[in-house]
């Protein structure tokens, strides 16, 4: 598998399954985090080059809030969760900082808050991948950064840049109640190694 | 006025005034120009990773410090620029997320300028302004006019190189 040098359409869409049901359980997270029923719609997973995965998240310059993790033991790479600010006032106001008004300046304690968001979201997502394949998978504290979608999106588009040309990104959408919706995004980037062993623990 | 000629990620093109060229938000790539102050021909290259040969995948050239800087390079020589006179401008780098660690994975805005580098050294083209590290990301465009890289970031007010 090391020698593999572009993922076939079998395993982009072995990618896509464990996306759909990942963010599913993150939704299922959310919602008991929040206390509160939240819809979510079908998650869109798209296989698409890099720079057309800055325009699914809305453009280049476009500000967006990454959650980083570090994976370990049996699968290695990343995870990250991607939101644009919209939503993560709308998020943050819901949490615990009912008073905060959008484009307020964020500080420690809201940061330190959507870190802790991240790391339920994505380890919801994690563990339904380690449940699947029956891997391991150990998971770092989340990273953070607040900057333009390309710049965000240059650290997982260059390990994916390493298999080929392009990414599998799950876009999904949680409806918080009536007016209120969040937009979110999950890419995994498994190694090389990491990928070979996901796709052998699977049964391909 | 000319266009504004902009390039994604993986890419590059040549630029002769009165167009500019631009790439849009910068993370740990690198962008890199190559510009000749006389006849101002000039080009943009947005690199991924530092080396082609470490990697299986490689058939797009503009990916990679090497071979992205040298077919910039062989470009602009042969839209009009002349190889003694030709200066670079980088930018980029960046590390987006800040690590305390030694992951490699992680580190890749640095070994992408250590790349660029490397190449401009053996293709024996002076550096003359280099932005390159940092947690931030950048938007770079470039005026062939008066050889003027202006960078912009979140947060703090634009400046040229």
């Amino acid at each position: 598998m090391a020698e593999e040098q572009m993922l076939s359409d079998m395993q982009f869409d072995v990618l896509r399954e464990i996306g759909n049901i990942g963010s599913g359980h993150a939704a299922t997270a959310l919602a008991k985090m929040l206390d509160m029923k939240i819809d979510i719609k079908v998650p869109q997973a798209v296989v698409c080059d890099f720079n057309y995965l800055v325009q699914m998240v809305g453009g280049e310059e476009k500000l967006v809030i990454g959650i980083l993790l570090q994976l370990s033991d049996d699968v290695e790479g990343m995870m990250m969760f991607i939101m644009d600010l919209p939503s993560t006032y709308v998020l943050l106001r819901k949490l615990m900082f009912s008073d905060l008004k959008d484009e307020e300046y964020l500080n420690d304690m809201h940061m330190s808050a959507l870190q802790e968001i991240g790391n339920i979201i994505t380890g919801a997502y994690l563990s339904s991948l380690s449940d699947l394949t029956k891997l391991k998978i150990n998971a770092s504290v989340p990273y953070l950064s607040i900057d333009m979608a390309a710049a965000i999106l240059s650290v997982p588009a260059i390990e994916f840049g390493k298999l080929g040309d392009k990414a599998v990104m799950i876009e999904t959408e949680f409806d918080l109640d009536e007016t209120q919706e969040l937009n979110g995004y999950f890419l995994l980037i498994p190694t090389m190694d990491s990928y070979s062993k996901i796709m052998t623990s699977l049964g391909l | 006025m000319g266009k504004m000629i902009k390039i994604g990620m993986a890419d590059l093109s040549v630029c002769l005034p009165p167009d500019s060229i631009t790439t849009l938000g910068l993370g740990s790539c690198i962008g890199c120009v190559l510009y000749d102050p006389v006849t101002k021909v000039s080009g943009m290259v947005h690199v991924m990773l530092p080396d082609s040969t470490k990697i299986r995948n490689n058939e797009n050239i503009a990916k990679f410090a090497d071979t992205g800087v040298q077919a910039l390079f062989d470009d602009v020589i042969a839209a009009g620029a002349s190889k003694s006179r030709l200066i670079a401008k980088i930018a980029g780098g960046a590390q987006m997320f800040a690590f305390k660690t030694d992951n490699e994975m992680l580190k890749v805005g640095e070994r992408n300028a250590e790349g660029v580098i490397k190449k401009l050294n053996e293709l024996k083209v002076p550096i003359k302004a280099q932005d390159t590290g940092g947690h931030l990301g950048r938007t770079i465009e470039f005026n062939p006019e008066n050889g003027e890289l202006l960078i912009k970031s979140v947060g703090v007010p634009p400046y040229t190189i």
